[in-house]
């Protein structure tokens, strides 16, 4: 029973959430959804105490034992911090919380995703070598395409080139990005069908 | 036959529903999505079909070599060699996303290898309810090789559910942890390279694994071993070796075959003027 109850619960709610999405005008299919989904929400609202509560347990942990020390001090009087601006002042804007989070996290935020300029040329330094046939092409696909979609490329070096990158993009590249999306949803169907006839049990201790 | 019971379940639904509708207004069936039905019904069928098949004759199986799949138990077994930790990053998208519940079935796997190396595993999440199921997994993974007491709970945690602040705190991991093989696999948007990188300059061994085809460049520039697509799908079944399983992936092949056999014949109606196909595959 340990393990029928769980997948008949997996089954009975899989199978709904899968023909709601095919039947409609039926009395109550809408609420029971509903009512379904705002569960999924609240089970997931409550997970962020155990996320809080995880937090303080690993950090206060490593500040114990680990050479992170700074790191974690860091984040937990961060953390603390913003609890304590947001329930004293609120979270309103022209509050200490607002002026933390656009003088500390934005700048931070925008640092981080900033970095992703230099590690697209340090990747593609390494993805561009011509070291066999596969990546020769890849090195010359890409250079066409890059050189078509700068001014550089159509002005100074030749009109076509335009033309060329835009071929590459709506065919070849088109072809294999579509093999590749219908091989992800089937496998993203035969996964889900898997989990809810409840031929994929390891979830449930193995067989 | 419990899988036919099940399949019978699944069709009987629609037949409560047709009852409940009653008076209601409106055509019960959306009938726009027919196509979509088809495809999900045909699937189902094909799944059982060889499920029942490779049961009777798990032998009769064959299934190619993923190498991706193969590096992950590699990686394991470098990290046990170096003496350093495992690191597991699930995606950053949220339990009810598909790539997601894939990454936490291969999680399973990875645990049960890791758990019998005596290898630690760190499994840093974006979003709360990702790491309950994570530790869930891990656990039971500890469990079904016999070693719960290996089993660190703390190695499960959550960093934090903004992007960028998840991905510095992953980053964080991989330089001062300095695991010896980082596995990527789940849902990843702008952080995949960030990510990748990092963990290239720290020297692991990286394998990585999404459906998302804006991102699969990223890891394939960055990482040893990239699962595409399917393949991340596939990976669970695969590491469990279960012919049972392995069925599926049959079932997917044979999907796949049907797929270009009606691209092609849609192709040549389209040639003659008939957009029979077309406008049967239009999905609203």
């Amino acid at each position: 029973m340990k393990k029928e109850i769980p997948l008949l619960i997996t089954f009975l709610l899989g199978t709904w959430m899968i023909m709601e999405f095919f039947f409609h005008n039926v009395p109550y299919v809408d609420q029971i959804t509903e009512t379904l989904t705002n569960g999924g929400m609240v089970i997931g609202a409550f997970t962020y105490i155990l996320g809080v509560m995880n937090i303080l347990q690993v950090n206060s942990n490593h500040i114990k034992h680990h050479n992170d020390r700074p790191f974690k001090w860091t984040l937990l009087v961060g953390f603390v911090a913003m609890i304590l601006l947001g329930f004293s002042w609120g979270i309103d804007v022209d509050t200490p919380f607002q002026w933390m989070y656009n003088t500390v996290y934005v700048p931070l935020q925008a640092t981080m995703f900033s970095l992703l300029a230099f590690y697209i040329a340090s990747a593609a330094f390494r993805a561009f070598r011509a070291r066999s046939v596969e990546a020769t092409l890849l090195l010359v696909a890409a250079l066409l395409v890059m050189l078509g979609r700068v001014p550089v490329g159509e002005e100074w070096i030749w009109s076509k080139l335009p033309d060329i990158s835009t071929w590459i993009m709506d065919f070849p590249n088109m072809a294999g990005k579509r093999a590749i999306l219908i091989g992800a949803a089937l496998g993203a169907i035969s996964t889900g069908l898997r989990v809810i006839i409840g031929m994929e049990r390891s979830y449930l201790g193995g067989e | 036959m419990k899988q036919l019971l099940r399949l019978f379940g699944v069709l009987l639904l629609p037949a409560i529903l047709l009852a409940a509708n009653g008076d209601s207004p409106g055509p019960l069936f959306d009938y726009f999505r027919l196509n979509v039905f088809v495809a999900v019904v045909v699937m189902a069928g094909l799944l059982i079909y060889f499920f029942q098949k490779i049961k009777k004759n798990p032998e009769s199986i064959f299934v190619r070599r993923i190498p991706g799949i193969d590096a992950i138990e590699e990686a394991v077994g470098r990290a046990t060699e170096m003496g350093r930790p495992v690191l597991y990053v699930p995606g950053i998208d949220d339990i009810t996303e598909i790539q997601t519940i894939a990454s936490m079935l291969i999680l399973g796997k990875v645990a049960e290898t890791v758990a019998l190396y005596k290898t630690p595993i760190l499994v840093p999440c974006r979003i709360p309810f990702v790491m309950t199921v994570a530790e869930e997994m891990v656990r039971q993974a500890y469990y079904n090789v016999g070693m719960p007491e290996d089993h660190r709970p703390e190695n499960i945690s959550f960093i934090s559910d903004e992007q960028f602040a998840y991905t510095a705190g992953v980053n964080g991991i991989m330089l001062r942890e300095k695991p010896a093989a980082n596995i990527m696999l789940g849902r990843f948007f702008a952080e995949s390279l960030i990510l990748s990188e990092t963990g290239f300059q720290s020297g692991a061994i990286q394998v990585a694994g999404t459906a998302e085809v804006t991102q699969l460049p990223f890891f394939i520039a960055a990482c040893d071993y990239t699962l595409i697509g399917e393949e991340m799908f596939a990976a669970s079944a695969y590491l469990s070796r279960d012919a049972k399983l392995l069925s599926n992936l049959k079932a997917t092949d044979y999907y796949k075959i049907l797929i270009v056999g009606v691209i092609l014949a849609g192709s040549v109606l389209a040639t003659f003027g008939v957009d029979l196909f077309s406008r049967m595959l239009i999905i609203h």
